[in-house]
């Protein structure tokens, strides 16, 4: 370090080995920059209509790179149209309110629903190549993670101080300095727990969008998911490679964790808006490794610098960066032709997809939809019953966990990872053991759906008993509150917001797993329950296209419904009454 | 004081033709959901000459904040244009700071960052700008940290910070929002006499310093043009020049006599200002006030100030009682404000007197003195007054907040509705006029009296 900068505390490490981390860097880069090539390869091949999944150990590693590359350029995407819609939401007042309305609506259709639609059109689109199917499925996977890295997107650009908005504009930043420099750096926390919870979304997708049928074609991806499905499938049920896959995938979860979502949760610090030093960090001993200065970082340091000063300088010249643009712009910039025109269209093409689904739904017989709404109940009480279950042991364990700091420190990271294993990989082992016990899937299938979605709660619970302010807790000891007293007066008030944002999320994905859960195949049987999801899964199965279209609007129906009516309420009662700040 | 203050003409020929800014006719509404137009700055011309420090001083809802950013470009006004060199504003390219009261640095930025990042807007190159940016550090006396990042900073670094941000891109005008309010009272002293030695030694290329402050003491210190804004709508009261040579001693004659005279100003404003002949104060908009605004005072804090007073013998200098009490004008006059409302004092040629009722509420002990505040503000606060009728006539003796907000929504902007009904609050649960339940949002009777009214309904 240089002497000038003494003064300043900028907590870096310096380590001896640095040729070590460039190697591995390096090591890194070609293995990627060598499965692209392969993948390329692979996807430009013919489409063989029966892929076969082999289940020996050694084809795991390649397929272990296949569905990871999936997810990569899954998340990419994601994260880029989520960036762009909710930018563009936030600046344009006009089509705001229809903007997020539709996001809200998009979040609440189950993801798998889209799954024939899109696979099909996949398809027709790339005829010739394996790349249609695996468009599809990547395309399946951002559907289910793009949602909500868009809101938090449009909530941090929305609850930006206003004095850093003015000294932007009043120093002129153009919107690509602002961009970089305030409103990234602003959302960049939110983003990154958004993506921890959104790439383990998608694993639970990724897994099922692997395998599966259509009829009356089957379609197979090499990568895990289908290697677990495949195994599962087999008759007799292959353990052995079913819980080296289980092995495996667990593996790329943990050193996702520690490789990856630690360093970034610990150099997210830099962007918290506060105005002093906190107390707790997360540490990360990779990120002090990778922030060194070696000569494979300074490279693209220096060549990101001059690309940047030209931009700069260009930009310096537009009207943006020579005069000062107000902010409470009343005027209406621009034509109207254009976004009458944009909703002209839209409101064309929605029409058209009216006409077009109330076409497909004329196929559908009254004693059918009889049979949805029954199934729609059933669903609705084994959701119900998964969130009651699933907060009556959370509740309790979450909140000894929270109240005990040291526990908590230990404990809180290893519920993050047991949150990322997605459920569906389980499912086979766990549907085996049901099957030997003997029970039915009415009751099974909640437990299934409690298996994905408990660690949600649990993981609110914690960080909202962890958020109960000390003083409120040293009160309750002071005037010896009874274990009741405590409970009611100082515990679960404390902790009703978080919950609530748990239940939410529990709530969202119990429905998307009812899908899975209700209809199984498993060795040569098929497994299912009296329930929407089961009719959801069946209707894809047999390739029944317009009641998959009349059970797919009516479970978006009673989610979004459920969403406004009881959610929204708990919501603004969390946010009004139980706030902790005032 | 009529050698410390003069009255300038702000429209004479030969000083506008040069001004930096000029503001014609701006207004500022902001329009409401009810279609109503609440008017925030009523027509008012301005002008920024070179060479002169202006503060604009003014109570909470003046609208001071408004007026700089609309002077400044950041905000469009509902009427009237400003003019930059005598060409619109929204066009040219004008060359401006703000010097914010938060700060308004970019956390994850180093010093260093923070302040080459307008010079970066403008396309100066990497070399220049480092250059520019350490020698501005230099100068405002932050050398040695521009590596650290603004959270490791105290307050008053961080605005030196900010100064250094806003001088480095040499701006014509520098435009500072309450810059020293957020700072302890020594480092505020240590950044303002800086601040006079840079604009004294013309270290900085500005041409002109507006100042938005609420400390009386602050403005007379550093100004040599001091407007004085009054509020409901903002309007410029009275706008003079400051006579006394640099550097200004506080206890000094001159000084004090000129911060008494603007807290004479500020405390009656109903009355137009004294000293000011030959000035074209602009007509004020005197709508109807329907409802008197409740200034934001807690009754605990009207009880002290009468207290005090009666130990001072039952009259004070303003200026002197804010003195003894360390107290900014933003923080007393609400509380002279209410105690006037209510009859308890009154003032007298910029003297606090206390009255016979007010003598007798600072002697009572805390029963009498509720019952004192109670019978005062049912005589004289209308609001308070109609809650408590509305009340006593319902038969389920309860009332939806909405109620009120819908009629306060005409004369107030929807914060300061909320203002008005928590203010009412507080006075209306003191003197157990009505209580509050915020679950449901609606005024309800006290328990007491609700018993009582039950119990004479059933003798009947």
């Amino acid at each position: 370090m240089k002497p000038q900068h003494l003064l300043a505390r900028i907590p870096v490490t310096v380590r001896r080995q640095s040729l070590l981390i460039d190697l591995v860097v390096i090591l890194c880069g070609l293995a990627f920059f060598f499965g692209m090539i392969q993948l390329g390869t692979y996807w430009m091949a013919q489409p063989m209509p029966e892929v076969l999944i082999s289940h020996s150990v050694r084809a795991l590693p390649l397929y272990a790179c296949y569905s990871l590359e999936r997810m990569g350029i899954a998340y990419l995407l994601s994260l880029i149209f989520a960036v762009s819609y909710g930018y563009t939401a936030a600046y344009n007042p006009r089509a705001e309110a229809w903007m997020i309305a539709v996001l809200d609506i998009l979040q609440s259709i189950p993801v798998l629903s889209f799954l024939p639609p899109v696979m099909l059109a996949m398809m027709a689109l790339v005829p010739g190549h394996q790349l249609g199917i695996e468009m599809g499925s990547i395309l399946l996977i951002f559907t289910g993670q793009v949602w909500n890295l868009a809101f938090s997107f449009y909530s941090s650009l929305k609850s930006i101080p206003r004095e850093m908005i003015e000294a932007a504009r009043i120093y002129r930043y153009s919107a690509w300095q602002r961009f970089w420099q305030l409103e990234m750096p602003f959302a960049a926390i939110g983003l990154v727990w958004n993506s921890i919870v959104s790439v383990a979304v998608g694993w639970f997708f990724l897994i099922t969008c692997e395998m599966f049928t259509i009829r009356p074609r089957n379609f197979r991806l090499p990568g895990l998911g289908s290697y677990l499905q495949s195994a599962a499938s087999a008759d007799p049920v292959d353990t052995h490679a079913l819980l080296w896959g289980l092995g495996v995938l667990v593996l790329i979860i943990v050193a996702t964790d520690q490789l990856i979502w630690r360093p970034l949760i610990a150099w997210s610090d830099k962007f918290k808006f506060e105005q002093t030093e906190s107390a707790s960090r997360v540490t990360s001993p990779i990120l002090a490794l990778l922030q060194r200065p070696s000569a494979l970082t300074r490279l693209p340091a220096r060549a990101w610098t001059a690309c940047e000063e030209r931009i700069y300088r260009r930009l310096s010249k537009t009207r943006d960066c020579r005069v000062v643009q107000p902010i409470d712009d009343e005027s209406e910039k621009g034509s109207k032709l254009v976004p009458l025109l944009l909703a002209f269209f839209a409101a064309l093409a929605v029409l058209w997809g009216a006409v077009q689904a109330y076409r497909m739904l004329q196929g559908v017989t009254w004693p059918e939809i009889r049979l949805l709404l029954l199934g729609a109940g059933a669903t609705y009480l084994r959701v119900a019953a998964t969130l009651i279950l699933g907060a009556l042991w959370t509740i309790p364990v979450g909140v000894a966990i929270g109240l005990n700091p040291k526990l908590a420190r230990i404990l809180q990271p290893i519920t993050q990872v047991l949150a990322s294993i997605p459920a569906t990989a389980l499912f086979p082992v766990l549907m085996l053991g049901l099957i030997r016990l003997g029970g039915g899937l009415g009751i099974g299938s909640i437990a299934l759906m409690l298996l994905g979605t408990q660690w949600y709660i649990l993981f609110n619970v914690i960080a909202g008993a962890m958020a109960i302010p000390s003083d409120l807790e040293e009160v309750a000891a002071l005037y010896r509150f009874s274990r009741w007293q405590r409970w009611t007066r100082l515990i679960l008030p404390g902790i009703f917001p978080y919950l609530v944002t748990g239940m939410i999320t529990a709530s969202g994905g119990a429905w998307n797993a009812s899908i899975i859960a209700e209809y199984f195949h498993i060795g040569d049987k098929t497994l299912q329950t009296l329930g929407l999801g089961a009719q959801i899964s069946a209707a894809t199965d047999s390739g029944s296209f317009s009641t998959l279209l009349l059970a797919t609007i009516l479970m978006a129906t009673i989610v979004v419904t459920t969403n406004r009516l009881v959610w929204r309420r708990l919501y603004r009662l969390a946010e009004t009454r139980y706030k902790l700040e005032g | 004081m009529q050698e410390a203050a003069i009255p300038s003409e702000g429209q004479t020929p030969a000083s506008t033709s040069d001004a930096i800014i000029r503001a014609e006719g701006i207004e500022k509404y902001y329009a409401q959901p009810s279609q109503n137009r609440i008017q925030v700055i009523s027509a008012t011309n301005l002008s920024i000459v070179p060479g002169e420090i202006v503060a604009l001083l003014g109570p909470s809802g003046s609208g001071k904040s408004t007026m700089l950013r609309m002077l400044s470009g950041l905000s469009t006004p509902t009427a009237g244009q400003v003019y930059w060199h005598e060409k619109p504003i929204a066009n040219a390219e004008i060359n401006v700071s703000i010097v914010f009261q938060s700060f308004a640095l970019f956390p994850w930025l180093t010093v260093l960052e923070n302040v080459e990042a307008p010079l970066q807007a403008r396309g100066v190159s990497a070399d220049a700008r480092r250059e520019r940016s350490l020698k501005m550090l230099d100068t405002v006396g932050l050398d040695g940290f521009e590596a650290a990042y603004p959270k490791e900073l105290s307050g008053g670094m961080k605005q030196r910070v900010g100064f250094a941000r806003a001088l480095v891109v040499e701006p014509e005008v520098l435009f500072m929002d309450e810059p020293f309010s957020a700072l302890d009272v020594l480092t505020a002293e240590n950044l303002r006499s800086e601040l006079l030695e840079l604009w004294a030694n013309k270290t900085m290329p500005t041409k002109a310093v507006f100042l938005v402050t609420h400390n009386i003491e602050e403005a007379v210190l550093l100004a040599d043009r001091i407007i004085v804004l009054g509020r409901n709508p903002g309007h410029i009261r009275t706008d003079f020049r400051v006579q006394i040579p640099q550097p200004r001693d506080r206890k000094s004659e001159p000084f004090t006599q000129l911060v008494d005279y603007i807290y004479k100003v500020l405390t009656r404003p109903d009355v137009a200002p004294a000293a000011a002949p030959g000035q074209k104060t602009p007509i004020r908009d005197q709508r109807q006030m329907h409802y008197q605004m409740l200034p934001h005072a807690r009754p605990g804090g009207i009880a002290g100030l009468l207290e005090l007073l009666i130990d001072k013998g039952g009259r004070d200098d303003v200026y002197r009682l804010a003195d003894d009490l360390a107290f900014e004008i933003d923080d007393l006059l609400p509380i002279v404000d209410a105690a006037q409302l209510l009859g308890f004092l009154q003032i007298e040629e910029g003297d606090a007197v206390i009255t016979l009722t007010g003598t007798e509420f600072a002697n009572s002990e805390i029963l009498r003195q509720k019952e004192l505040f109670r019978v005062a503000a049912v005589a004289n606060v209308l609001l308070l007054r109609q809650i408590r009728r509305a009340l006593e006539s319902k038969s389920d003796h309860t009332v939806p907040e909405d109620f009120f907000l819908d009629m306060l929504d005409e004369q107030f902007s929807e914060v300061e509705c909320q203002h008005q009904i928590e203010t009412a609050v507080t006075w209306g649960r003191y003197a157990e006029l009505f209580d509050y339940d915020a679950g449901h949002r609606r005024f309800v009777l006290p328990d007491a009296q609700d018993e009582e009214i039950a119990a004479a309904g059933e003798d009947e």
